[in-house]
């Protein structure tokens, strides 16, 4: 995986000097609240209702075993000993004290991690496949590009104040584990037929209180021109990026109101005066990225069989593990769903068990997903049950990857002062009735996600089946969507009518599974008999 | 407001231009006009056929947060301004060295800034990540001579 030289490391340290002085000047008084605010937001801080909270970069998603020890360890210094894992595959620590902060930054640049951009008006963390470099179906590394990505956007002076955040998402395959195209821009790449490389760009896409599924812009980006082509998007943004209305000013409502057509004809002229002035990497930049990236060491006789003795082992290898491009590994997946936990959350000793698992078992990397779960990419078939041992052991072996109990859920009113209600408890009744009853068993893929306000964090409308927390009157009411997707076939999910409150919400959900249990066909998922059958047999379930 | 002459805020060894800067409008009209002033949602590109007779371009901040400017400074940069460019308004400590590298090179903030932190906000950065119209040499270029 990518590792700082001294120019990188001193750009971070240079960071930690800057926010350390930053914070001083604001308790000196030389920085209003107003002046700081965006300042501590580009390092990742951010005032929530009880307390600060930091959210540390992951890039693309990877990270060493000594990356995650060092998250770990800062949980238990600086924090309550826990840590939540998000959608966009960062970290967050939800009890930070502000003069901790610029300790907590120097802390993580021991171990070439930041808080840089994520958080306020600019280019947010670089997200990409959560199995980049161990898919079977992938045509090619995307984290050598989200790299490359990621050194451009850091301290870009001329898009730090855009009107709004800024996502990008970098995939190269065709199944989209990304939710690519609900990104600012969602970059894949792809190959002509010629068999060359190139990027197809989506741009206009995110989720929010109007959700947009991003259009294709330019199908074949050159892979020498990527950053051109990002700046050029990103100079329409910010010059054209409506900035009366925050709820109005995400790229996705240029997009929209200018058309694709017309954005895209906008991108294309700045793009070829942009190309003049050749602020292109040298080819050889991605050339050293991308050795950085080159395959481990991955043992050519290792077993393709499983011992599936253990019939609670076999259950956990089924639906936690993703096949690998080399015979003899797969990607196994901990969730971090246990039942009735809350999505996402991890210990400081969970998370220095799975540094240490993934120096033993998965050559020294993991990985977070944007469904808040942590990938050892590369683990040995003959590894997988001792483990699994392991990892059952830390109540770290749930085996419910993308079943009804693997939950998105944003933090909610337990915690965020934008929230309007409370997510973590709904998610929790959700995953505990499904276990006790029994049918999350039989349920096969569904993907539940919950967010506790319309700024959709939780991604209820690529939920198949989503919640969304509103304020009804001082109460909390929760709306049931069903049929989104932020998977290749990307949809927005459908409000099937009135809200519920918390009781019913959990009696809802359950319902609606229940039509599905009784109309599913052969193989079908939860989100192909909604297809099929459409909105009315849930409606009339829900409120015949 | 603060003379920038006094608040030390020029990287430019020549004369300042000492006419008013007119508006964008203004300017198109006033053959012999050298200086003007854009506003956050003007086009900057409207300027482009004066480039030779332009001297000074102030970029107004009325607020900080509001980038457009940023994009403003990089354009006629790109376009071959080598007159004086500088930005005004509500221009703090904390924003100045990613104006000085878009390609500002004089500020006049409503607000007078402290020196020191200016020159520690100035000298912070050891290099850069991207070329950009200071003519820097990216860290990109850097690793590999």
């Amino acid at each position: 995986m990518y590792q700082y030289d001294h120019y990188d490391q001193a750009m971070v340290d240079a960071r930690v000097a800057e926010f350390r002085d930053q914070c001083q000047r604001r308790l000196e008084g030389k920085l209003t609240e107003d002046q700081f605010k965006p300042l501590r937001l580009m390092n990742g801080l951010y005032l929530q209702l009880h307390a600060y909270m930091l959210r540390v970069a992951i890039p693309y998603g990877t990270l060493s075993g000594a990356q995650m020890r060092a998250l770990g360890n800062i949980a238990d210094k600086f924090d309550r000993k826990y840590g939540h894992f998000t959608t966009r595959q960062n970290i967050q620590y939800n009890w930070i004290k502000l003069e901790d902060a610029p300790d907590i930054l120097a802390d993580l640049a021991k171990v070439e991690m930041h808080a840089i951009q994520t958080s306020g008006n600019c280019i947010r963390n670089i997200s990409s496949d959560h199995f980049a470099g161990a898919a079977a179906d992938e045509i090619i590394d995307p984290r050598p590009y989200a790299e490359l990505l990621r050194q451009w956007s850091s301290f870009h002076p001329e898009f730090s104040y855009l009107p709004r955040k800024f996502k990008i998402a970098v995939i190269a395959s065709e199944t989209d584990r990304a939710a690519m195209r609900l990104h600012d821009i969602g970059i894949n790449i792809v190959r002509n037929d010629a068999g060359e490389l190139g990027a197809a760009f989506y741009v206009g896409g995110g989720m929010g209180r109007t959700p947009m599924i991003a259009p294709l812009i330019n199908g074949f980006v050159p892979l020498d021109q990527l950053i051109t082509y990002s700046e050029a998007c990103l100079r329409v943004y910010n010059r054209y990026g409506r900035r009366d209305n925050k709820y109005k000013a995400r790229v996705k409502i240029l997009v929209h109101e200018l058309g694709a057509e017309e954005y895209t004809r906008q991108v294309e002229e700045e793009f070829a005066l942009l190309i003049a002035q050749s602020i292109e990497p040298p080819f050889a930049e991605l050339e050293r990225i991308r050795t950085y990236f080159d395959e481990p060491a991955f043992d050519a006789d290792a077993s393709d069989e499983l011992d599936r003795t253990d019939p609670d082992f076999a259950v956990w290898s089924d639906r936690n593990t993703h096949p690998h491009k080399t015979p003899g590994y797969v990607s196994a997946v901990i969730s971090l769903k246990p039942v009735g936990g809350i999505p996402g959350d991890a210990t400081a000793d969970q998370m220095r068990l799975m540094a240490e698992l993934a120096e033993q078992y998965s050559f020294d990397e993991c990985r977070v997903t944007h469904t808040q779960n942590i990938v050892l990419p590369h683990v040995r078939k003959a590894d997988l049950f001792a483990l699994w041992q392991k990892l059952d052991a830390a109540g770290l072996g749930t085996p419910n990857l993308d079943q009804v109990g693997d939950i998105i859920a944003c933090p909610g009113l337990d915690y965020c002062s934008l929230a309007n209600a409370r997510s973590i408890p709904i998610a929790q009744q959700i995953s505990q009735r499904f276990h006790a009853n029994g049918k999350g068993e039989i349920l096969g893929e569904l993907k539940l996600k919950i967010s506790g306000c319309i700024n959709a964090c939780g991604h209820h409308h690529a939920g198949h089946i989503g919640i969304l927390g509103v304020d009804k009157k001082g109460v909390e009411n929760y709306q049931l969507s069903l049929g989104g997707s932020e998977a290749e076939d990307t949809s927005l999910g459908k409000i099937t009518g009135r809200g519920f409150d918390e009781a019913g919400i959990v009696d809802a959900v359950e319902t609606s599974v229940d039509v599905y249990l009784a109309q599913r066909q052969d193989g079908e998922r939860f989100l192909d008999t909604y297809r099929r059958i459409g909105m009315e047999p849930f409606k009339e379930a829900l409120y015949g | 407001m603060v003379d920038p002459a006094q608040n030390g805020l020029r990287f430019r060894t020549d004369a300042p231009v000492s006419d008013p800067a007119v508006t964008v409008e203004a300017f198109a009209e006033q053959t012999n006009a050298l200086a003007v002033r854009i506003e956050p949602g003007e086009d900057v590109r409207l300027l482009l056929p004066f480039l030779d007779r332009l001297r000074l371009v102030e970029v107004n901040f009325p607020s900080f947060g509001d980038g457009r400017g940023y994009s403003a400074a990089r354009i006629l940069r790109e376009a071959g301004y080598t007159g004086e460019l500088r930005a005004v308004g509500d221009v703090l400590v904390d924003q100045i060295a990613y104006m000085k590298r878009c390609g500002f090179d004089a500020f006049q903030p409503d607000e007078l800034l402290d020196r020191g932190d200016v020159e520690n906000a100035l000298s912070r950065w050891p290099d850069v990540y991207q070329p950009t119209a200071d003519g820097r040499v990216p860290i990109w270029n850097l690793r590999h001579g």
